[in-house]
């Protein structure tokens, strides 16, 4: 009963994860998040703009699904499933954390200082925000993957595309935390 | 019916995105950090049994619960698309502490300004569209 209240610990996390990629293999799809994005461009019509989201989105339907019950996930999970939702990270990080401006460290979810209502008047930070999004959606598509499409589907498909995009997200997560986050916060 | 397996599937993936905190920014900056083992334990145990069920599958051939074959689509080989388009997510990744599946986890989990994320992620999708042919892949 303790695991579903308390935070999940790595080794229950990642064989629920190889588990979701299971079943979705065994309903004849493939795990890959960010496709998604495409699928909502076409949807809006981006199609008119450009042939990349010329394709029958009805074929992605099932994936829509998917995102749709991740987002119900989240509400079951973080309303009746959490007691104390606060993230206990390394105290190193949370001190290193707190110099660069972001009290919140180990106190929440997710930092207040990005994602509280208040940042909606903050204009930095709305920009950190569409930023982030826009590398994320961009980079994802040129790569032809997320995390879950390449770090978790491709690399267990021993895939070499996978491993090159995996290491590239690292390059790009080092860059902006030691170098880009230094001047931005 | 398949509808409502692939919305039961996602709601485990929700759930399991903000339980495993994958879905806290923290829990990524700490990854980049390399302070904590925890995200390398999630990735690196859901890799391990994933490598050993995709060669079982392959191995003895086994089918999906609807007794079609288990395809593979292997990626077109390349390296600029992986690396650039890699570089380019890792970097969004790390600010915005969020990849495309939490996003949505977030949403339900009441994190408004996690829509600026979404639309922004959306528009990013697009440029990448429009410029698809400009790019080296």
């Amino acid at each position: 009963m303790d695991l579903l209240f308390t935070p999940w610990p790595w080794y229950v996390g990642g064989p629920v994860i190889a588990l979701i990629m299971f079943l979705l293999l065994m309903v004849g799809k493939n795990f890959g998040m960010s496709s998604n994005l495409r699928t909502l461009c076409t949807i809006c019509g981006a199609g008119n703009k450009a042939d990349f989201f010329k394709f029958d989105w009805r074929s992605q339907r099932w994936n829509l699904v998917v995102v749709t019950g991740a987002i119900i996930g989240g509400f079951l999970a973080s309303q009746f499933l959490s007691l104390d939702i606060s993230v206990n990270i390394n105290p190193e990080t949370v001190k290193d954390l707190n110099s660069l401006g972001f009290e919140s460290a180990g106190k929440a979810y997710l930092p207040t200082e990005l994602f509280d209502n208040s940042v909606f008047t903050d204009m930095k930070n709305l920009v950190v925000l569409a930023i982030g999004g826009l590398l994320v959606g961009f980079g994802a598509r040129y790569a032809g993957g997320c995390t879950s499409g390449h770090a978790i589907s491709g690399l267990s498909d021993l895939q070499v595309p996978s491993l090159i995009a995996v290491i590239g997200f690292f390059i790009g997560g080092l860059v902006m935390i030691y170098l880009v986050f230094p001047l931005i916060f | 019916m398949r509808t409502l397996i692939y919305l039961a599937i996602g709601i485990l993936f929700g759930i399991t995105m903000f339980k495993s905190e994958a879905a806290s920014w923290f829990r990524i900056y700490e990854m980049f950090k390399f302070e904590s083992f925890h995200m390398y334990g999630i990735i690196g145990s859901a890799l391990v049994i994933g490598i050993v069920m995709v060669q079982l599958i392959k191995r003895f051939d086994i089918k999906s619960f609807y007794g079609e074959k288990i395809v593979f689509n292997p990626k077109n080989k390349s390296f600029s698309r992986y690396m650039y388009g890699g570089i380019i997510f890792g970097l969004g990744w790390a600010l915005a502490g969020a990849c495309p599946g939490p996003m949505f986890t977030l949403v339900g989990a009441g994190y408004l300004p996690i829509l600026v994320v979404i639309v922004f992620a959306i528009l990013g999708t697009f440029l990448y569209g429009l410029l698809k042919d400009k790019l080296p892949h």
